[in-house]
């Protein structure tokens, strides 16, 4: 026992022993471990984006096929909103509201952040835990609640929130009882993630391990603390401004209702006044640096399992950092360009449009420098490198299509257009979902002690590249010949749509094909909990401190706390045993 | 498991985890009321005509309540001196007159909300009383909240004074830099919405 470690160890075993073993509910259910967190967000997130994939399914039946009954599920959905089987504008825009809805605050931002944050940043820092756990869990519960309220809206007289997920006012003030739920809905789901924001930054802050200086964090610890400062500053405008459309819907105020609106032939009795731009000025000031919320970790993901399985450090760690600051940033003042049709005036618009075209460059640095980080590296294409090598080009895709969205001119054409639609979508569903799935494989034998299959895991990815470039591609010709994203029948009453219709089957069939591309996922997901093949602490071979812990790691994490003796990605060192040298190895 | 850092300060930060916490939560809260401050602006610009605050508030009892929570500021801070000089007892009675003044604060709003509604000017009247509720209610909330907080370390709370007394004291200044940010949010809103 002269060891100090060997002291430390001991102690810990101690303390181990005579904690008393926690209940079902409190181990399972109502946890303070970050890592049942993580995965209860995990698989609250991933519920969702299938449920939210669903919304996005029927939606497509009703554009491919215009007018023509759903069949064999068509009846289920009641004759309030599919009389015959065939699919009501308001019950198309309920699917609209709330497949944008849950996609990105029920699932993408649960998933990123909620799940890999909690599951993977205390460990890849060497913590024990989360700074404040029961903070933690109560993030966790506000999410589910926030879910179970969106869900709960459907059931309500008039159904969920039909005005988009943008809710723009006045439509939003003047819809029915369902905006009212989806707001109330959102405030728990902005509270969860402040909550959950401000644990990671003091995490990350407070309880990294010795040693692991801001410049030794993997670039995942960077995407994940960029993240939580723009989730903590950004979200609290768009409370501030439900709470005013909350007032606006229940107090009638005018907030966000000019004088004398008129609907359905009637002057409304409110007393007008308000400002139905000031509600896009509020929804966007939190709606942009979102997008940067749901791309970032994802970035982050794809660096870890990059520099892993090139078996080389990553090119130009620390302009990506920079990049990574300055992105956050620069992402508090670009939201305007989503309004250039609101009629700003040039001054600001020019603004805008500047402000956007600075914020193209962190990103092509990032994306850049992780493309270069592929040259001359002996690449292992399992699974995970898959999904992570594809979001390259993907996102590629999604942000250069992005470009012409930024500039006022060329803005004006495509604004609501399928092509926005086909342009942030590749950043997020074969971007950022890629890079979730790509870390959903990376991590599940850390969670888990095993490892996915590698044959299903290759079938999933090659069903879902070929399938995702099918149901977004076809929505860039769509939207260059005009056809505006809110038509219910995708446009099949206008002429210029006319020559695009054939489109919108291809797509369609695209997304039923690639829902049937994640049956081999689901299935891997639960089939590998307990015939995946077993593996060790560190199947990856990789350098960062998450693999240092036991898999799965026990409460607490780390037998003794660890200590950063390098940077993040040392891989291949000239001179040294084997090719890589984790951080947490005194040399 | 022990979270580190929990009472003791981290040397190269120098501070614990529960200041770094409540100084981001602050952050938020800035933003929060930041945004519905930057709305009253864009809102009242964007109106022909806005009425002064003192024809339809009553300035005296607002007055009075800006004088209260002040006063409330300043027990707080003395809450906390008298843990950190290790008098229990004092804690309890300035922590004490801390609750009661937020009590008598939320009293004085409640006599104002009422005039409001029995002359029939409700939240829907104007786009004045609109931000007026809106604010205001709001910061009721947070009043409401730093209370319960407050309550808690005054009664059961406090038992972790025994055990810990530094932790203890840690706990309760960081629940008054949330006390004292929330009335500074009614420094700002008093002259915004009464005097402007």
């Amino acid at each position: 026992m002269s060891n100090p470690a060997d002291v430390v160890h001991a102690q810990h075993v101690a303390h181990e022993a005579h904690h008393e073993e926690l209940g079902f509910w409190r181990k399972y259910v109502f946890s303070t471990d970050h890592k049942v967190i993580g995965i209860q967000y995990s698989i609250t997130g991933l519920l969702f984006l299938l449920f939210g994939f669903s919304l996005m399914m029927l939606m497509r039946w009703q554009l491919a096929y215009p007018g023509v009954p759903l069949p064999l599920i068509g009846g289920l959905f009641g004759d309030a909103r599919m009389p015959g089987g065939t699919m009501l504008p308001e019950f198309y825009n309920e699917l609209g509201a709330m497949h944008g809805t849950i996609m990105v605050f029920l699932g993408v931002v649960p998933l990123a952040v909620g799940g890999f944050g909690n599951f993977v940043l205390p460990l890849q820092i060497g913590a024990p835990d989360m700074a404040f756990p029961k903070i933690n869990m109560l993030s966790y519960w506000s999410l589910f609640l926030g879910g179970m309220t969106m869900l709960g809206s459907f059931f309500v007289p008039g159904g969920a929130a039909q005005s988009g997920w943008t809710s723009y006012a006045p439509l939003s003030v003047i819809a029915g009882t369902g905006q009212t739920w989806w707001l109330i809905g959102m405030i728990f789901l902005i509270t969860s993630s402040l909550l959950g924001a401000l644990n990671f930054l003091t995490t990350t802050i407070q309880l990294r391990a010795k040693g692991l200086t801001f410049m030794r964090f993997p670039f995942f610890v960077w995407a994940q603390f960029v993240t939580s400062f723009l989730l903590l500053l950004a979200f609290p405008p768009l409370e501030a401004a439900g709470v005013m459309q909350l007032m606006d819907r229940v107090a009638g105020t005018s907030f966000f209702m000019p004088s004398g609106l008129i609907v359905s032939g009637q002057v409304l009795a409110n007393a007008g006044g308000g400002n139905a731009v000031l509600w896009q000025h509020l929804f966007w000031f939190l709606a942009h640096p979102e997008v940067y919320v749901l791309i970032l970790p994802a970035m982050g993901i794809v660096a870890e399992i990059i520099a892993n399985n090139t078996r080389k450090p990553l090119w130009g760690y620390r302009a990506m950092v920079y990049s990574l600051v300055f992105l956050g940033f620069m992402s508090f003042i670009v939201w305007a360009h989503h309004m250039f049709m609101t009629g700003m005036g040039t001054a600001m618009a020019a603004f805008f449009q500047t402000t956007t075209m600075i914020i193209s460059i962190p990103s092509v640095v990032i994306l850049t420098s992780l493309l270069l980080s592929l040259w001359g590296g002996s690449i292992r294409f399992n699974t995970p490198m898959l999904f992570a090598t594809a979001f390259l080009p993907m996102f590629g895709i999604g942000g250069l299509t992005g470009l012409p969205l930024g500039l006022n001119i060329s803005d004006i054409p495509l604004h609501d257009t399928y092509y926005v639609i086909a342009h942030f979508h590749y950043v997020v569903a074969p971007g950022t979902i890629f890079a979730l799935m790509a870390g959903i494989y990376y991590w599940y034998p850390k969670a888990t002690g095993r490892k996915m299959n590698e044959t299903l895991g290759k079938i999933h990815f090659a069903g879902s590249l070929v399938f995702m470039n099918v149901v977004f591609m076809p929505m860039f010709i769509v939207g260059l010949a005009g056809v505006s994203r809110r038509l219910f029948d995708a446009g099949s009453g206008y002429d210029f749509a006319q020559p695009t219709m054939h489109w919108n089957v291809v797509s369609s069939w695209g997304a039923w094909l690639m829902g049937v591309f994640q049956i081999p996922f689901i299935f891997n997901f639960f089939w590998s909990i307990r015939n995946g093949e077993k593996v060790g602490d560190n199947p990856w071979e990789a350098t960062t401190i998450e693999w240092a812990a036991p898999s799965p790691p026990p409460h607490g994490n780390f037998a003794v706390a660890p200590q950063a003796y390098r940077g993040p990605y040392e891989y291949s060192v000239p001179g040294a045993a084997k090719d890589f040298t984790p951080q947490h190895e005194a040399s | 498991m022990d979270i580190p850092y929990t009472v003791e300060v981290r040397r190269d930060t120098g501070l614990n985890n529960g200041k770094i916490g409540i100084w981001l939560f602050l952050a938020s809260e800035v933003m929060l009321f930041g945004a519905l401050f930057a709305s009253y602006i864009l809102i009242r610009t964007g109106s022909p005509s806005w009425p002064r605050g003192d024809t339809l508030l009553d300035v005296p009892l607002a007055t009075f309540n800006t004088i209260v929570l002040i006063t409330s500021s300043v027990t707080m801070v003395m809450a906390w001196a008298s843990l950190m000089r290790r008098k229990f007892g004092t804690f309890r009675i300035y922590m004490g007159a801390t609750i009661l003044l937020g009590f008598v604060f939320l009293i004085v709003k409640y006599f104002e909300y009422s005039h409001h509604f029995a002359i029939g000017e409700g939240p829907s009247h104007n786009n004045f009383l609109a931000i007026y509720f809106t604010l205001t209610g709001l910061h009721m909330l947070h009043v409401f909240g730093g209370m319960v907080v407050n309550a808690y370390f005054w009664g059961p709370g406090a038992k972790l004074y025994q055990t810990n007394p530094v932790w203890f004291t840690n706990r309760v200044e960081h629940s008054g830099l949330f006390w004292h940010f929330v009335d500074l949010v009614w420094i700002f809103l008093f002259p915004t919405l009464y005097l402007l």
